[in-house]
């Protein structure tokens, strides 16, 4: 009971929970399944972009999105690193997500068409992917908290890069603004997907938010990123596919049209236009590794080996 | 700053949120041409040079989200960017010895097959596609990146200041290379049965290539003093590679040099069949849009 007390006094005071801090069962299990989620969907996200880097069509595109595909699996290895403060381990991690027991960002389940995908993935996800993660610096859990102001940082830097190539693009050819567009149209609903489902439907949300785990409604968020992207996409020249996005002066944002839930909960529940593809191929990738990481392991254990005999 | 604010206040001066901090890598270099110098030449020899690291990216960037491990996936797309800034710096340079109006962008995506001028060695799949696995792809890093070092240390003295530039630079990155491809061949020789033999295999898939590296080329024995002369680099080579060997217990393998074609190789123009396909999916897009900018 002390311990419980002083658990949820650190809590209140927005001080930080650490590693080796006593903490109740279920906010473990929940930060564990959380960044776990986070790390996958890092880890995932190499794929829909890295679709692109032997493409792509100027050395400097190819050298921005190589970097930055380089710092997803970064991203991927500290957030792994923050699940294991907490007793998890990377491999069993690796395990549940190529058994599809856990899950990762639905949005990295569409595929990337063209090269402005590159951008407006950047712009678009990325985008949304600040919004949700900018709170998670304060989150209560510290080393969560400390992998994310980093994660920001970076991504903040790939949504600048993503929205400079469009606006590249779309001072060019009719054929790259209309390549813009066509990806624009793709994106922007899965995007505004990426907040989750709606409040009166999110079932973690109540217990995590008393935790400070997480703090602001998936609603609240969602409203945020289509304030600060509507501006963007006239600025861009590009035209939201939304016949009802219109500024709602009595609220003081946008009112936006009703969000395809049936697509959501198909893609989410693992029918999205590439889940097999995605997991199929990040199985292989670990499958493939095996006998090299075997080999790495037998060979440092006959080196710790001779240093003992030595 | 917040990374709420909006990218349209900022979009036009390029402002990034957190500042880049980045310099031009060759920033203050003189980039006159030497005197009494061939530019077809220098044109071909930057060309040589950048063609192997830009093939060799290309390659080894395929192993993105593919490696046995995270790490090595961010190790792999280190070396792959490495080399990827060095054929920029190399490309560059290749143009403005050419004089023609091109910059790096038309030599990487709009020169034909036989216009390309790198080794065979780094065309070739050795993984991850059917050609190879991680152990090929090693022996491979550890041929090229062992050449390469021996090279560029001695292009640090070239009379054309920019070459010298950016061998200064890419010494201390493929010394990074050589070293990482030298750990792993010692770990997958003396780890597992399996990942031994591997390894052997890996050699033996790169070692018909290796004879290519140090055959004299005209083109630089008509750049004396400005191109390093690919057969005095053989003996450090050897040695190096022996010495490594030596360490993971690996005999050199007994594999004979691949023939050239009617005395041509790859600096020559000719490639392997491996070739059309890299270089149709590395330039598709680009070809496909004329005049667009990126």
């Amino acid at each position: 009971m002390e311990l419980e007390h002083e658990f949820e006094r650190v809590v209140a005071a927005d001080h930080r929970v650490e590693p080796r801090d006593w903490m109740p069962d279920g906010y473990r299990r929940t930060l564990i399944r959380q960044i776990a989620q986070h790390a996958h969907s890092e880890i995932i996200g190499m794929q829909p972009e890295g679709n692109w880097i032997s493409r792509a069509p100027s050395l400097r595109r190819k050298a921005i999105l190589l970097a930055k595909v380089q710092d997803e699996a970064g991203h991927g290895l500290y957030l792994y690193a923050a699940a294991e403060t907490l007793g998890a381990d990377r491999e069993d991690l690796t395990a549940k997500l190529v058994e599809g027991r856990q899950k990762y960002s639905s949005i990295f389940n569409y595929p990337t068409l063209t090269f402005a995908d590159v951008g407006v993935i950047g712009w678009l996800v990325d985008g949304a992917a600040i919004v949700n993660q900018v709170p998670l610096c304060r989150t209560s859990y510290g080393p969560y908290a400390r992998a994310m102001i980093r994660v920001c940082k970076e991504e903040s830097f790939h949504q600048r890069q993503g929205y400079e190539l469009l606006l590249t693009m779309m001072r060019g050819t009719q054929a790259q603004r209309d390549m813009v567009q066509r990806s624009v149209d793709r994106w922007w609903w899965p995007s505004l997907m990426m907040f989750g489902p709606p409040d009166t439907e999110s079932t973690n949300t109540e217990q995590s938010m008393k935790w400070r785990i997480k703090r602001h409604t998936n609603d609240e968020l969602r409203q945020k990123f289509v304030d600060m992207t509507v501006p963007q996409a006239e600025k861009l020249g590009v035209t939201l596919p939304d016949p009802d996005l219109r500024w709602n002066a009595e609220r003081g944002h946008h009112d936006f049209g009703e969000i395809d839930w049936a697509e959501f909960w198909q893609v989410v529940g693992g029918d999205g236009p590439c889940n097999a593809q995605r997991i199929a191929h990040r199985r292989k990738a670990h499958e493939d590794g095996a006998w090299v990481r075997e080999a790495a392991a037998a060979y440092a254990a006959k080196k710790s080996g001779e240093e003992q005999v030595a | 700053m917040n990374a709420y604010e909006g990218l349209v206040d900022t979009g036009e001066e390029r402002h990034w949120a957190f500042g880049t901090g980045f310099t031009a890598a060759l920033s203050g270099v003189d980039r006159a041409l030497p005197a009494e110098v061939d530019t077809e030449d220098l044109t071909a020899y930057c060309l040589m040079l950048g063609d192997d690291a830009l093939i060799l990216s290309q390659r080894l960037a395929e192993w993105c989200s593919r490696a046995p491990e995270l790490e090595e996936d961010v190790a792999l797309a280190n070396i792959a960017l490495d080399l990827l800034g060095q054929a920029r710096l190399l490309l560059t340079r290749a143009a403005e010895a050419d004089g023609v109006a091109c910059d790096e962008d038309t030599l990487a995506f709009t020169r034909d097959e036989h216009e390309f001028r790198n080794v065979r060695l780094v065309e070739i799949d050795c993984g991850p596609g059917p050609g190879g696995d991680f152990a090929a792809t090693i022996a491979r890093l550890l041929v090229f990146s062992t050449y390469r070092l021996a090279l560029l240390q001695r292009l640090t003295g070239s009379r054309d200041p920019v070459l010298a530039a950016v061998a200064a630079k890419g010494v201390k990155e493929v010394a990074y290379h050589r070293d990482h491809a030298a750990q792993w061949t010692l770990r997958l020789a003396g780890g597992t049965e399996f990942s031994r033999e591997r390894m052997v295999a890996g050699l033996e898939r790169v070692w018909p290539f290796v004879d290519e590296l140090f055959a004299p080329h005209p083109v630089e024995a008509r750049l004396p003093g400005i191109a390093v002369d690919s057969a005095t680099l053989r003996a450090e080579v050897d040695e190096v590679l022996d010495t490594v060997f030596a360490a993971a217990s690996l005999a050199r393998p007994e594999v004979s040099p691949l023939a050239t074609v009617a005395g041509r190789g790859g600096r020559d123009g000719v490639h392997t069949e491996a070739m059309g396909y890299l270089l149709a999916e590395m330039q598709h897009v680009h070809r496909s849009m004329p005049g667009a900018t990126w």
